[in-house]
């Protein structure tokens, strides 16, 4: 991280600002991926005059980054009004899209919005596969096809692949994908349950002896553990007094019904829109205090553990696990995965 | 001094936390961060107030600086912007393009 984004993200913790909003727009989709864990029926979204009433809000609190994500943000008629009024607003903002509704003009309107990135999700090099996982015939050649138009317009891309047991090979293949048309690539093998609680879908996630191999993967420029589980940093002094992550610090999601999480991994309802203004639930949800109360000191599991510096522990994943100051497994397996990973490194 | 005129740049996102301007450029991702002086200068930044004048009613006041050595310094500093593209700098009014906002301030 950049020093200047270090002063600025120090600036808004000190001033308690979210200055990072995730806002999904709708949770319907056109297509069904396996490993979602979205209700995509349509249970009352909010309105344009009440996104645009919360983009207002989010301004005024202090929201300079805004990533609008779904569902499939396009499906929404309205979604280059609300594009537009946020940029009117001055917020930074990124999409989240699979893309396939995105066509040259839309590109261009994209470009001209200035729109800083756009995220398109891309599981596989070999269409069979990609349209497997979307269930839509044709996905991957459309999203392609609209990551060109993007590319045109000079627009920055971010092809992020999600890792499963469908295409847990695969990886290199989006890679070099990527490359060719001039993407950039993220990797994620992380499957989270279903907002409802469901986990059926965590058995798509990828084998542990498949999650050694991508962390010990030297083509991988950003592998998904940070530098440090690599490098074995030492941790600093007071790094049990650090929050666990910025959910609710600094950052929090937005529903498409309004509703306010601490971060859209982490689904403890802490108010809604249609009932509160923002900056009432943000400064005094029970919630949103007692995920701000946490510290790493408070964790009784996690505080003890040898690989506590390294760990990307994410507490929306334990709170979904059943105990928001838990561990949470799957970052606990990715954890020792990546302590491997460093033995083998070193070994080498 | 020649009258200069400055207004807020295109393509860019903005916002005021307290006393510092965040502004983020979308085509290079270009981060850059303003003191309470440049904040002062960007929020006032309306392409058709003479950048004297801001310096006069805005800066001086506050900062029990000369209107003189205020002026060379903004000047330098407006040039410097102007060269990120973070503000369009003219000898003459910017009416041609719409201004974006200076942002929402926060916590201010």
């Amino acid at each position: 991280m950049s020093t200047l984004l270090d002063h600025v993200m120090a600036r808004a913790t000190d001033l308690e600002l979210p200055i990072s909003v995730h806002f999904d727009l709708t949770y319907r989709c056109n297509e069904r991926c396996v490993h979602c864990y979205l209700d995509h029926d349509d249970h009352g979204e909010l309105t344009t005059a009440e996104v645009k009433d919360v983009l207002d809000q989010l301004a005024a609190a202090g929201t300079l980054f805004l990533i609008f994500s779904g569902g499939e943000l396009l499906l929404r008629t309205d979604f280059f009004e609300l594009l537009a009024y946020a940029r009117a607003l001055g917020f930074d903002v990124k999409l989240k899209t699979n893309a396939i509704l995105i066509k040259e003009a839309d590109a261009l309107r994209i470009r001209e919005l200035g729109v800083r990135q756009v995220q398109v999700s891309i599981y596989s090099h070999r269409a069979e596969v990609h349209d497997g996982i979307t269930k839509v015939a044709g996905s991957f050649d459309r999203s392609i096809a609209a990551i060109r138009f993007l590319k045109s317009q000079g627009l920055r891309v971010l092809i992020a692949n999600v890792l499963m047991r469908e295409n847990a090979g695969d990886y290199p293949g989006v890679q070099a994908l990527a490359a060719g048309l001039g993407a950039e690539f993220t990797l994620d093998p992380t499957i989270t349950p279903k907002m409802d609680g469901d986990t059926s879908v965590l058995s798509l996630r990828i084998p542990t002896t498949h999650l050694l191999q991508v962390y010990t993967d030297k083509s991988l420029l950003g592998p998904p553990q940070p530098p440090a589980a690599i490098a074995g940093d030492e941790p600093e002094a007071d790094f049990l007094n650090d929050a666990p992550c910025s959910a609710g610090h600094t950052a929090c999601y937005v529903s498409p019904y309004g509703d306010i999480f601490p971060c859209v991994q982490f689904p403890l309802p802490s108010g809604n829109l249609r009932r509160e203004r923002f900056d009432d639930i943000w400064r005094h949800s029970q919630q949103l205090k007692e995920v701000r109360a946490i510290s790493l000191r408070d964790l009784p599991t996690c505080s003890v553990c040898s690989l506590q510096s390294s760990c990307t522990r994410c507490p929306g994943l334990a709170y979904m696990e059943g105990n928001m100051r838990g561990p949470s497994s799957a970052d606990c397996e990715k954890s020792l995965v990546a302590a491997e990973a460093r033995r083998i490194h070193e070994a080498n | 001094m020649t009258d200069l005129y400055i207004a807020r740049g295109q393509r860019l996102a903005a916002r005021t936390l307290a006393t510092e301007t965040v502004i983020l450029k979308a085509d290079d991702s270009g981060l850059y961060v303003l003191n309470e002086v440049g904040t002062l200068l960007w929020g006032a930044a309306d392409g058709v107030t003479p950048l004297a004048t801001i310096v006069e009613r805005l800066i001086c006041p506050r900062f029990e600086v000369d209107v003189a050595s205020a002026c060379d310094d903004a000047v330098e500093f407006v040039r410097a912007l102007g060269d990120h593209a973070i503000l369009t700098v003219s000898d003459r009014p910017i009416t041609g393009e719409a201004t974006p906002p200076a942002s929402a301030g926060a916590a201010s």
